[in-house]
């Protein structure tokens, strides 16, 4: 019958399914996500029991990122204290320069620019390792020697980066707070103890520090766990490894900052 | 590279970190929340608090001696019930008197005390009875044009 022929190679019926395939490819891939994330934990008495294994990974995530974090902080916070003080000294309230700088880079630029950083510093290092070592199929070899390749490469990773994310933000905000005292007060002249005073007394350690430091936990987990799953997925060639890379740090960023306004809005919802 | 400068880079990285954490704790922020332990509550009711909010300070000749706990509304007094949260290190007569100030003229409004001359002192749980509303701008304009109008009028 002419009408179901005209059914069958309609570019409707073609469109439909291939809106079905990509749904199923991408709940499929959600699903394997979460899977890798369940055996990464299971899996992670490997990198406690021998914490050498971690130690070196703190090291190419942690340690590496220092220059980046420390600069990047260092120049977020003078860039703040600049602007915080061209808008507040229009209202007379310039005393009010270290509240501004400390509880923007406490609540948020720390955590979150951070782990932007992070991201696209330690994040892509991670996924083009493991996808090179899958492409090299040097994790198969693993398997061959009965060792486990969740448990020797994967979970070491997944753990220095959990670790290393806090003190990255934590340095980062102390970096920024520094920034902001160098221009604030040295530069432009801000009174040197309302800027401090006026800081302390309007950061709570709770509510804003122990937060900021919460949020970047978060923003740890997330990162690692999407670097480590698009380097273990990638498709095991040059192109596969590369488009992995680039996937790792788009969707970790996206991931942070949607992330950090659901964070944000639990943890600040009705402080006032 | 050689395991020992490896841990020493680490070890570096994390006393680093844990510093800054502790800068941030100790020299950035500070306690502002008083504990419930040592810390007693005691109730005032106010007619109006104008826009008082919970955690606000509550200052005894200008130092914070404690924070407000919980604001709510009586619905058979339709007052506002206040709690304060006060540091045990404070005790205060029965008969203070609390009034809700504004600090500067657009600042934050916070509970003033002002001691009184009972020999008893306030407990947990106790009320406080002297109290003085909030300032509202807009009934203070309405009350100062009032009164310029009767002071026109002709005799």
């Amino acid at each position: 019958m002419p009408t179901t022929c005209d059914w069958e190679n309609s570019v409707f019926k073609r469109s439909i399914e291939n809106l079905g395939n990509r749904t199923l490819q991408a709940v499929w891939r959600i699903g394997f996500a979460a899977r890798f994330f369940v055996a990464v934990l299971l899996h992670s008495g490997t990198a406690f029991r021998r914490f050498g294994l971690t130690i070196r990974e703190m090291y190419f995530t942690g340690v590496l990122s220092l220059i980046i974090i420390l600069v990047s902080g260092l120049f977020v916070g003078m860039v703040l204290g600049l602007q915080g003080y061209e808008t507040l000294q229009t209202y007379g309230a310039e005393d009010a320069l270290g509240i501004l700088v400390a509880l923007s880079l406490v609540r948020e630029l720390g955590p979150v620019v951070a782990a932007l950083l992070f991201a696209s510093r330690a994040g892509s290092a991670i996924t083009a390792e493991i996808g090179l070592m899958k492409a090299t199929e040097q994790l198969s070899a693993m398997e061959m020697m009965a060792v486990d390749p969740i448990a020797r490469v994967v979970a070491p990773r997944f753990w220095a980066g959990v670790i290393s994310m806090p003190l990255l933000a934590a340095l980062f905000s102390a970096m920024g707070i520094f920034g902001g005292y160098l221009v604030g007060v040295q530069l432009i002249g801000v009174d040197e103890g309302a800027f401090w005073s006026q800081m302390k007394s309007a950061v709570d350690f709770e509510q804003d520090i122990l937060n900021g430091v919460i949020k970047s936990v978060v923003f740890g987990v997330a990162i690692t766990t999407i670097a480590l799953f698009e380097g273990y997925d990638a498709p095991p060639t040059a192109e596969g490894v590369s488009g992995a890379t680039t996937r790792t740090v788009v969707t970790s960023s996206l991931a942070v900052l949607a992330l950090d306004f659901i964070l944000t809005a639990f943890m600040f919802r009705g402080l006032n | 590279m050689n395991r020992t400068v490896l841990d020493f880079w680490v070890g570096l990285f994390v006393v680093a970190g844990i510093a800054a954490l502790l800068f941030l704790a100790l020299k950035v922020g500070s306690m502002n929340t008083v504990g419930a332990s040592d810390s007693y509550e005691v109730a005032a009711r106010f007619d109006n608090i104008g826009g008082l909010k919970p955690r606000a300070p509550i200052k005894s000749a200008g130092v914070v001696v404690g924070r407000v706990a919980d604001i709510h509304f009586d619905n058979e007094t339709y007052e506002a019930v206040v709690t304060l949260r006060l540091d045990n290190r404070y005790a205060f007569p029965k008969d203070t008197s609390a009034a809700i100030m504004t600090s500067g003229l657009l600042g934050e409004q916070y509970v003033g005390l002002e001691a009184g001359g009972d020999s008893r002192m306030l407990k947990n749980q106790d009320q406080i009875f002297i109290t003085q509303s909030a300032v509202v701008l807009e009934n203070l304009i309405g009350r100062f044009m009032y009164g310029q109008a009767q002071e026109g009028a002709p005799q």
